[in-house]
């Protein structure tokens, strides 16, 4: 499926990465569209999340990490030597499966990044911090209580709280890898309804495990096996009829044949 | 993806396998008593066997029972398999063959009471002709239907699309020509009334077997074809190889 590159977000191109050597993602070429959530599903090691942290340079660090082809946001290569990788994550954030809340009040969690970016007044922190947790949904349950821990939150409520500290520095992109698969059936609902409601002001970026999370949320789907794209189109059509036997094997639950 | 009859065995878990088998054969145990009641309204009426209408009529029950029976189990699946692709294509092409088995079920009641009434009359066997050429043709496409869904093969499915239009226009002209009996004799106005409203539930029992055949096209091509135009199918798109 290909996408026009003006409405595409993120294009990555001939994408390979290797672990020491050992190729993680196969020539990968897909764009994914803006104000959309993107799904990517496929078994254990097939290079989903791999691919996720690409997205904002997360291999970086990792010396074993090579790298060929290329990945454009909005039309500017992300591995370009002038572009700042803390500005790349601010406008590609990532939140991970454990809800990692920094050991301070729920308040402060939200505006660190805000804090980081430089100066702002307390007047402008407090309105960006009652935004942030407005969007990702949490200002209700936590208004009265801003000073508490975070360590003090729910799980659930916990992962919205890193959701809202990322949407705080108003990322372009967010990146979810399993953003549901440590949370109870209520709190992935939740979860998953602020995907759908994110989706006018970013685009998503979504891994899972979880194939019916993957149908309920997701306007486009990748399937990946063994670091390769094996399909990917419309989640509509991905799991009503897919083009390949390989797909309908992995979303049905059958033997690999 | 085109799909084959054993695509529906081929689960990590058997039980899920087990779950898909059984409802193509409870579809195919009610598609088999469906296909007896039609005929078993035919021949009483062609015989006139009144006591074999009775049994025909009384036996819309056991048919009606295993449309629930077989919704039912549709509805389990769903709710706790949430099934995907192929197997969702299954469920929902199940559900669907039911209902139009259900109401061939409630055609060939429809023809067993006109039996009944005909053969009270006494009333001779103007339109009989008629009545056995189009029920062999209607037969044929219900056990052709069940075939194709039973081995998931599109051809057989598209004769039974083609043979309906040729039924389709048979019926119109066995119309014709019961409409020149009452013509021509006023007293022959009521039977013949009669044997139109067979006609009319044998046509009727043509079009649940053409949509049969389409949920066959479905199931395994995933296209949805209804209210399409047979002679606008591409035929080639229906008929590719396995990809």
């Amino acid at each position: 499926m290909e996408f026009a590159r003006e409405k595409a977000s993120l294009d990555i191109q001939g994408l390979t990465l290797s672990y020491a050597g050992k190729p993680a993602l196969k020539d990968l070429t897909l764009r994914i569209p803006r104000n959309k959530v993107t799904a990517f599903i496929g078994p254990s090691g097939c290079g989903k999340s791999t691919l996720l942290r690409s997205l904002n340079r997360l291999h970086d660090l990792n010396e074993d990490v090579t790298r060929e082809g290329s990945i454009h946001l909005e039309g500017h290569d992300i591995h370009d030597p002038r572009v700042s990788v803390a500005e790349l994550r601010r406008r590609v954030g990532m939140v991970f499966q454990a809800p990692n809340p920094f050991p301070m009040s729920i308040y402060e969690n939200v505006a660190f990044g805000l804090r980081l970016q430089g100066r702002m007044s307390k007047r402008r922190i407090d309105d960006v911090v009652e935004w942030a947790l407005k969007s990702a949904a949490l200002w209700d349950e936590v208004k009265g209580r801003l000073r508490a821990s975070a360590w003090s939150l729910s799980g659930g409520q916990q992962q919205r709280l890193v959701i809202a500290r990322t949407l705080a520095v108003e990322p372009e992109v967010l990146l979810l890898d399993e953003p549901a698969s440590a949370l109870d059936p209520i709190s992935t609902l939740k979860i998953e309804e602020l995907i759908r409601t994110l989706k006018p002001h970013l685009t998503l970026v979504l891994v899972t495990h979880n194939m019916q999370q993957a149908a309920r949320v997701s306007d486009y789907t990748a399937y990946l096996h063994n670091g390769e794209l094996v399909e990917y189109g419309p989640t509509d059509t991905l799991f009503t009829h897919p083009r390949l036997r390989r797909t309908e094997n992995y979303i049905t639950g059958r033997m690999v044949g | 993806m085109e799909i084959t009859s054993d695509t529906h065995s081929q689960h990590i878990s058997r039980q899920f396998n087990h779950e898909l088998e059984e409802l193509k054969t409870h579809l195919m145990a009610m598609g088999g008593l469906v296909e007896k009641q039609v005929q078993d309204a035919v021949s009483a009426l062609l015989d006139g066997d009144s006591e074999l209408a009775e049994r025909v009529v009384d036996n819309d029950r056991a048919v009606n029972d295993m449309q629930i029976k077989i919704d039912d189990e549709c509805t389990r699946v769903l709710a706790r398999r949430q099934p995907a692709a192929s197997d969702l294509r299954l469920v929902l092409a199940v559900i669907r063959a039911a209902s139009d088995l259900e109401r061939i079920g409630d055609e060939a009641s429809k023809i067993a009471r006109n039996a009944i009434d005909l053969v009270e009359s006494n009333s001779g066997s103007k339109g009989f002709v008629e009545v056995r050429n189009i029920s062999e043709h209607v037969r044929r496409m219900v056990r052709d239907s069940l075939t194709s869904f039973a081995r998931f093969d599109t051809e057989l499915a598209l004769e039974v699309m083609q043979e309906d239009d040729r039924v389709d226009s048979e019926y119109q002209s066995a119309m014709r020509s019961l409409m020149t009996f009452m013509m021509e004799d006023a007293r022959s106005i009521s039977p013949v009334l009669g044997i139109m409203w067979v006609l009319r539930a044998l046509e009727r029992i043509g079009d649940h077997a053409n949509n049969l055949a389409e949920y066959v096209i479905y199931l395994v091509k995933g296209l949805d074809i209804r209210h399409t135009d047979p002679d606008d199918l591409d035929q080639d798109m229906i008929n590719s190889p396995k990809t």
